[in-house]
Parts: structure tokens; sequence; C-alpha cells
């Protein structure tokens, strides 16, 4: 790897790395679960990133594309079907604030 | 790569940190959707269009609108209970943007060793060849997530008859 693809793969590296962190953050410190499912959306955004600018460095963008488009589905459909959850917790319970979900605790 | 990109790459971060600090789930979807939106920008100058196509019709437009109508679905706050909450996440988030700016002087300063070997030419060319001759079985995968999802909105979303 010449040192041009290097620098740039390492500034692109630092804003998928910050970019994660946020997203991780979020997950970890939130209680409001539509909050937990931005935060996972966030965490999406950059390894979504990852995948492109490795496809771009390797000069595989072909493979890259595809493999974000599958990426796109999964998380439309793993969103849709969380929404559903965060929506019949909130009618059972009333709130979609992990703090006040006890009846379910084991 | 130029300074269009790097302003791109802070313009990321900044939305995706925006996105979960603010205190409105509301403003925080329209910020989510800020992010998919400089992400796809980021993916054409990348030379994806494709993926980028994707990614602003359907993060920067499908799953913000789906993030919306479940929170107008759910219970709004009261305003001191929303002043209660902004004051919470205030004290719960402000550690973020610390952690994201010193990560970042770290990344900056810190050189990570990336002489790894050049992979082999890439067999295929296009998007549409990958995807429906190399990674096919992808696609079954994808419909049958697909099936899944809106099996399991069904299931979960229907209203009991003897309710």
């Amino acid at each position: 790897m010449d040192s041009q693809t290097a620098s740039l793969f390492s500034i692109f590296l630092s804003g998928v790395l910050l970019t994660l962190i946020a997203g991780f953050y979020c997950i970890l410190t939130s209680t409001n679960l539509i909050r937990v499912l931005i935060g996972l959306e966030v965490l999406t955004k950059g390894v979504m990133l990852l995948i492109i600018v490795a496809g771009s460095i390797v000069g595989r963008m072909a493979l890259a594309q595809a493999l974000a488009i599958t990426m796109i589905i999964i998380e439309v459909a793993v969103i849709v079907v969380a929404v559903g959850i965060v929506l019949c917790v909130h009618k059972y319970s009333g709130s979609v604030d992990t703090r006040l979900l006890r009846n379910i605790k084991g | 790569m130029n300074n269009l990109d790097v302003m791109l790459l802070v313009a990321l971060v900044a939305s995706a940190v925006i996105t979960v600090m603010t205190a409105r789930l509301l403003h925080s979807a329209i910020a989510l959707a800020l992010t998919s939106a400089v992400l796809t920008i980021l993916m054409f100058r990348l030379n994806a269009p494709l993926a980028g196509v994707f990614e602003l019709s359907v993060c920067a437009g499908l799953i913000p609108a789906i993030l919306i109508s479940t929170i107008s679905l759910t219970r709004r706050l009261t305003p001191e209970a929303l002043e209660t909450r902004r004051k919470e996440l205030l004290r719960r988030f402000w550690y973020l943007p610390v952690i994201v700016l010193l990560a970042g002087i770290a990344l900056a300063l810190v050189r990570v060793p990336l002489d790894f070997p050049a992979p082999p030419p890439a067999a295929v060319g296009s998007v549409r060849e990958v995807l429906w001759n190399l990674r096919h079985l992808d696609l079954v995968g994808q419909i049958v997530i697909l099936l899944g999802g809106a099996f399991g909105v069904a299931v979960l979303v229907k209203e009991a008859k003897d309710g």
C-alpha cells in the first residue's frame, strides 16, 4: 500500500471510528428504546462508510456496493421489526423507558 | 481526497453527535436523515453511486419516516418532563463530544501501520454482475429477511381479534 493510499485510509478510518464511538455511546447510555434504535442507525452509518472506503482502496467497488446494498436491506428489516417491538412495549407498559420495564424481569 | 472530503467527514461526525445528543427525538430523527445525506455525498465522491442512491432513498428517507411515525404513536412529553429529560441527557451525554474530540486528536497523532499487501485485481466489474453472478445467495437472503421483517411486523402490530 503506497503512502497516499495509507493516508487516505487513515483519514477515513478516523471518521469511521468517531462515528462508531457516537453510536456505541448512544446505545450504551440511552434509556429510551427509540433513541437506542437511533444509536444503532448511527453505528451502521460508520460501518457502511468503512465498507465503501475499503472497497474504494482495494479497487473492488462493485463488491463493496453489493455488500452495502445488502446491509441497507438488512438494516431496514431490523429497524422495522424493532419499531414493532417498541410499539408493543409502549402499548403494554405505557412507556418506552427501559428503566420502567420491570414487569418482564425474570 | 481533498479538503471537501475532510469537511464532509467532519460534517458526518458532527451530525452523528448531534443526532445522539439532541433532546427531542423528532429532531434526532431529522439529524439522522442529515447524517445519511452526508454519507450519501461521501459515497458518490468515493465512486459508489448505486449504494449512494440506496442510502439516500432508504436510510435518509424511509427509516427517518418510520422513526417519526413511531415517535408520533408514542406518548408526547409534557414541557416539564421535556426539561427534566434535557437536563438528564446533558448530564449523560456531555462526555460524548469530549470523547470524540480526544479520539480525533489521538487518531490524528497516532499513525496506524497500514502496510498490508494489495489484493489481486477484481474478477468482475459491475454491481449487477456481482449481485447476480457472484453473490446470488445474498439476494435470496435479502428476500428472506424482507419477508421475515414483514411477517414480524404483521405479527407484532396486529390487533388481537378476541381482545
